[in-house]
């Protein structure tokens, strides 16, 4: 599904942000990314995402290069999720705005967007602005315009960083629960697929590939198929680890495992001694 | 509610007010003919035809500020779209901002002779670099952030311009715009006076010529009375168009 070879990356100023990153992605698989700060998280998501061009690499989404061009059913949670939110817009209007691509009518488009909210806990704040919600609230409104969107590549930068840990692990379950059934069987992904460019992109069959990165080791691990750890300056794949926890996981039950015990403490030494 | 407007009205006016009967005191007693009491100036107002002058002048004003605006806005996110467009014009625009507008009167004068298209065309060349260039400076300076989205989520298009970089422009071009209308009031008057067959311009004039300086004041008062209801409406519909902005501008930290 998702395919990063020798990706490196230096900044306009000289700034080597990533350097030789290698990093296969089965379709259906959930990857968290975890790495101090300044490591080259974001970048390497932005290189993903086709907005930032890699000084040398190559990434393929579904077989097809990106080479700075935006991959179809590609949805992003944005790390600055205030900026990326339109604050001339309503939430529902942000939500259901790329869902005009989808060939979606209005009445449709307004349909999911409220679907949507209601997943991340938001209901009835749709005819209000973003500016108006807490920080907390707006982080859900990104995740619920990338929730409506259906993509089949989700790529997500700390995208819980806002909210309080109840709300968080809510939405930690929220996000295994709507990333669709097992891999290879349809998922929600299925229906209704997008017309994506050029009407070409049939949305593969499955569930949503997604890559999250987060600060949180405990989180990695708990709604991770895998862990990859960055380090730091220029960032570069220091481990990368299979997490082989049952499914569906549970909050309490998965957390007491000595799997997890074990993943979340090689996962932590690894952060702690690049 | 009455209570708040009639207060609001009081500590906005009472000065206002009492500049407007010092006068009428003052100019009473002074009984110097080119200084009427404000009084006699609103009654030549209502009395005299000036008012009939209105409706051809407002008609130009208006016209060529929404030739100009929409020009402006229209050049001006296709300049600020393109960087390389921008790169390569801006100096003929910083150019073309620099022409003092009244100097283009005799030109248009002589290309168009007197009357509505040699005023139109002052207005209109006149007013157009402030929405032109806060067009391309709005366009360009869309936050990084919304961009990528756009782009993320396959925003494109007429998509993109119409719900991303126009309302992210628009603080800046409604700016453009108000400075536009301040701008055309004035040209509207000079291209009159300098050559008209009606309007207040052209009033104004005559009243010169019959050394009538009631008339003179009329006008002036009359102008002053336009500049001030039109920027008023505009700023009501900025307010309402712009509403986010000001919430949005207000709530960040
Ligand atoms: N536009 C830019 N120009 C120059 N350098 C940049 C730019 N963006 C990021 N960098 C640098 O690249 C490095 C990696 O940045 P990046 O944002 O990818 O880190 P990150 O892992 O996402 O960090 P964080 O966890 O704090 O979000 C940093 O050292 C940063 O200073
Ligand atoms: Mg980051």
């Amino acid at each position: 599904m998702l395919d990063i070879t020798g990706l490196s990356h230096r900044y306009d100023d000289g700034h080597q942000a990533v350097d030789d990153i290698e990093l296969s992605v089965e379709g259906g698989e959930l990857v968290s990314i975890v790495g101090p700060s300044g490591c080259g998280k974001s970048t390497l998501l932005r290189c993903v995402a086709g907005l930032q061009r890699p000084s040398a690499g190559r990434i393929t989404v579904g077989g097809r290069a990106v080479e700075g061009a935006v991959p179809p059913n590609l949805a992003v949670v944005f790390q600055d999720y205030t900026r990326s939110l339109f604050p001339w817009l309503t939430v529902r209007d942000n939500v259901a705005l790329p869902l005009r691509r989808h060939g979606l009518g209005r009445a449709e488009r307004r349909a999911r967007a409220a679907k949507a909210l209601a997943q991340v806990g938001l209901d009835g704040t749709g005819s209000r602005y973003p500016w108006q919600l807490s920080g907390g609230m707006q982080q859900r409104v990104a995740l619920a315009r990338a929730l409506a969107y259906r993509p089949s590549l989700l790529l997500m930068d700390e995208p819980f960083g806002s909210v309080d840990a109840q709300t968080r692990e809510d939405l930690e379950d929220l996000l295994l629960a709507v990333r669709g059934g097992p891999a290879g069987e349809g998922g929600p992904a299925g229906e209704g697929g997008p017309a994506g460019e050029g009407g070409t992109a049939k949305r593969p069959p499955g569930r949503m590939t997604i890559l999250l990165v987060t600060h949180d080791i405990d989180e990695s691990v708990y709604v991770g198929d895998r862990v990859v750890v960055l380090t730091g300056a220029p960032g570069r794949v220091h481990s990368d680890l299979r997490v082989d926890l049952p499914a569906p996981r549970d909050r309490v039950a998965t957390r007491g495992l000595p799997e997890f015990v074990r993943l979340r403490a090689e996962v932590g030494r690894a952060v702690r001694r690049p | 509610m009455a209570a708040r407007a009639v207060r609001f009205l009081l500590l906005r006016g009472w000065l206002l007010a009492v500049l407007v009967v010092a006068w009428e005191v003052a100019a009473r007693r002074a009984e110097d003919i080119y200084f009427p009491p404000p009084g006699r100036i609103v009654r030549t107002l209502l009395d005299d035809p000036a008012l009939d002058a209105l409706a051809p002048s407002l008609g130009r004003l208006l016209l060529g500020w929404a030739l100009a605006g929409a020009v402006g806005i229209a050049v001006g996110v296709g300049i600020g779209l393109s960087r390389v467009a921008y790169h390569v014009l801006d100096p003929v625009l910083q150019f073309g901002r620099a022409v003092p507008p009244p100097t283009l009167i005799p030109l248009f004068m002589v290309v168009f002779g007197l009357g509505t298209s040699m005023q139109l065309a002052t207005i209109v060349f006149g007013v157009v670099w402030p929405v032109l260039l806060n067009t391309a400076d709005g366009v360009r300076s869309v936050e990084p952030v919304q961009l990528d989205t756009a782009r993320a989520f396959g925003i494109g298009g007429a998509a993109r311009l119409r719900y991303v970089v126009l309302p992210a422009a628009a603080p800046k071009i409604f700016a453009g715009l108000r400075v536009a209308l301040g701008f055309a009031l004035i040209l509207m008057v000079i291209a009159e006076l300098m050559g008209s067959g009606d309007g207040i311009g052209a009033r104004l004039n005559a009243a010169e010529r019959e050394f009538r300086p009631d008339r003179l004041w009329a006008g002036i008062l009359l102008l002053g009375a336009v500049g001030c209801v039109l920027n008023g409406l505009f700023l009501l519909v900025e307010r309402t168009v712009l509403a986010w902005h000001r919430g949005a501008r207000r709530t960040r930290t």
